[in-house]
Order: C-alpha cells, then structure tokens, then sequence
C-alpha cells in the first residue's frame, strides 16, 4: 500500500503545486484564446471545470470495466457527451455568453487538461480522490484564467468585468487583448511563477529541516503513479 | 475472442448511453435555441427600423430580406442582412433601407472579426451613426481624413480604413441587389 497524500491536499494541489496552466503547461489554446476579458476566462474555466470534474468522476468509476486497449476512445465518448451537454446548455440559457465563447466550447472535446487527468490520474484513483483533483485542477485553471483575463482586460481596454477603472486619459493598449498580449502576459507570469518556485526550493534546500522534507513534485510523483 | 468481445460491448454500452443522454438534452435545449436565434433576429430587423412593428421575410438569393410594417401594417422599409469579406473574415450587416430605398435608416453590425480595438471600431455608433438617414444614390462613398462633405458620403476610420471601406462595399452590394430585384418587380 503505497503512501497517499490528504485528501486536503488532493484538492490543494491544483491551485498551485501542478496548477495545470503554470505547472503542467496544459490547455494553453482556450488559456491564451479566451482572456482578452475576465468574463471570458471565467466561463470558459467554469465550463471546463464542469466537464472535468464530471468526466473525471466518471472515468473514476469505470475505470476497472473500460479495457486497457480503449480506454483513450472511452475517455473521449465521456467527456465529447459533457462537452456537448454544457454547448447545449449555454445555447440555450445564455446565448450572449456562447457567442462570445464561440468555437472554443467544442473545443474543450480536446482540451488536454481534461485528458491528462483521466489518463493520469481519474483512470487509476478511487472516485472521491479523482473529484478532489478534478475540483483542485478546475480551481487552479479559474485561476490562472482570471489573473490573465484581468491583466489583459485592464492594460488592453481599461476595464475590469467591463466597468472602467482606469482614469480617461488612459491610451488601451491594444496588444495586450491581441493575441501577442496572451503570449507575454502568459510568458510573464509562468517566469515569474518559476522564480518563485526555484527560490523556495534553494531556501528550503539551506536549512536543516529542508533535508528531511520530501520536496513537492516527489510527493506529486508518488501519487500520479 | 473474449477480449474483443469484451471491448466491443463496452464500447457499444458507452457509446448507446452517451447518445442517449445526448438526444434528451436536445429534446430539451432545440426549441429553447431556435427561440434565442428568431429573437435575436428579431431585434436586429427593428433595430435598423424603429418604428417597425411587424415583418415578413422575402426569400432571395443572397442575404436575407425582411419587409418592415408599421402599427397600421403599412411598409416602412426593409430590414437586408447582407454579408462580405472585412480585413480579417466575414462582416455581417443588417442594413435599414427606406421603401423606395433612397435613404438608409440605419445599420448594425451583426458579426465581424476584425482587429480588436481598431476594425472593430465600425460597430460604435461613431462610425455606424454616420449611416442614420444616408442618401443612397447614386452610391455610397467614403473619405478620409476629412469630414463628409456630400448626404451620400461617409467617413473612414482612421487606424481602420480597410474594414471602413469593407463595410461601405457591401452596404453598397446589398442596395444594388435589391434595385434589381425591385426593377424585376420581384420585392
């Protein structure tokens, strides 16, 4: 029986530990694609974060029937049928907001966040574990998404949720909700995540205690195999 | 033999299950979609003619074409949703055209894709509020750089000359489309 982390912990690490745009450099097209405002990103993250976390519960619960051979098409059928359900769903309720989202909905069928942890983690993990990661991943990905939607939306339209809140004089930049702003805005923030990452590690590293603690992606070694 | 068998069914249960979820969601979201798509157009034919109250659509070959009718059912105008190529994609226009078709109500940007910030300029009433009330003949014409001098002239965007221009071309398009179908009797 191998050595498993809280189930806390389960949810927690998401956020930051193997968040998957910073850390596991997952789902980069709907990440840089829908941010050029905060609403964007946080429906897109929501919607993604429903597939996955159903999906991921799902795949959980199947996992001892589905044959080794096929598991990669069972896994699609599943999250392509949540996919179509939330397009379905938002056509239907709120059109305004699936216009703006316009083909990226489908595209969560592909969306490699979703994929990874059914393959990586739903596929060999019991259903309460699977649903923590799925609602850890989602969380981290609204996340992500928001930080980026705000940075852009506020230096590319001067607004934030669509009210304004930089002074009038205030020249937009336009670059920053082009697609070149989501590259360096995406470029900057995971540097600046890395350098945060790196220096904890040094400073854990120096002290005494730091020789006995298990560094993080150990832990997350252990637990993704 | 058991192996594929094995495989086969689970496949065929997974993929009969995600149908029909799927074919229930629809029953329940298709009529609620159909309705947000005629509302939507809706709004976009009275938008462009605001004293319509009432419409019928005219089936043509290109574009789509509504006649507009007020309180008393008297025609007022037409509402023509009319598409061609922007700086980027497709812009789609619904253009509000008196009955005689001399003078533009008014126009709405119905789908662009062009430039965030620049292109997309053409939908701010700066831009789309030149078209209130437009002389239409002998065609549209923009200038740049200086304000509009002639009732049949508009002026282009600075920053956004090409999605300007696109925007006059196929308002111009759609009009000449319906002078011939009018000089046909057909509308």
């Amino acid at each position: 029986m191998k050595k498993q982390i809280s189930y806390w912990r389960e949810y927690f690490k998401g956020l930051w530990e193997i968040n998957p745009t910073f850390k596991q450099i997952l789902g980069m097209c709907p990440t840089l694609a829908v941010t050029v405002s905060v609403i964007n990103g946080l429906a897109m993250a929501l919607a993604t974060t429903f597939v996955l976390v159903f999906s991921s519960v799902l795949i959980s619960l199947m996992r001892k029937l589905i044959p080794n051979q096929v598991r990669i098409a069972a896994y699609i059928v599943v999250i392509a049928t949540f996919v179509t359900i939330v397009d379905l769903v938002m056509k239907a309720s709120f059109p305004v907001l699936s216009k703006a989202l316009g083909p990226f909905i489908p595209l969560i069928v592909v969306n490699c966040i979703i994929l990874g942890r059914a393959e990586a983690f739903a596929s060999k993990n019991s259903v309460l574990r699977s649903f923590l990661d799925a609602l850890g991943n989602g969380t981290g990905f609204l996340i992500s998404l928001l930080l980026l939607g705000t940075i852009r939306e506020i230096l590319g339209s001067g607004t934030v949720l669509g009210y304004p809140v930089l002074p009038k004089g205030y020249e937009p930049m336009l670059i920053m909700i082009l697609p070149a702003g989501g590259f360096l805005t995406l470029g900057l923030l995971m540097g600046l995540a890395n350098f945060y990452t790196d220096k904890k590690d040094r400073a854990a590293k120096q002290t005494l205690k730091g020789k006995y603690m298990i560094p993080a992606n150990e832990v997350l070694k252990e637990t993704e195999a | 033999m058991n192996k594929v068998l094995h495989i086969m069914i689970t496949l065929t249960v997974i993929g009969v299950i995600a149908g029909g979820v799927l074919a229930l969601v629809n029953i329940w979201a298709e009529p609620r979609i159909a309705a947000n798509q005629k509302l939507e157009t809706e709004l976009a034919i009275f938008l462009v003619q605001k004293e319509g109250k009432s419409y019928d659509q005219i089936k043509i070959n290109k574009g789509e074409l509504y006649k507009v009718y007020d309180e008393q059912k008297n025609p007022i105008g037409y509402s023509l949703v009319y598409e061609g190529n922007g700086f980027q994609g497709k812009i789609r226009v619904m253009i509000g055209l008196q009955t005689d078709l001399n003078k533009i109500t008014s126009i709405e940007i119905l789908e662009q894709t062009e430039t965030p910030g620049l292109g997309t300029k053409v939908t701010d009433p700066p831009y789309k509020n030149q078209y209130n009330g437009l002389v239409t003949s002998p065609e549209i014409k923009w200038v740049k750089g200086k304000p509009p001098a002639k009732p049949n002239e508009i002026q282009a965007i600075t920053g956004a000359t090409i999605s300007s221009k696109s925007v006059v071309a196929i308002v111009n398009e759609g009009i000449s489309e319906l002078r011939r179908l009018k000089n046909e009797g057909k509308i």
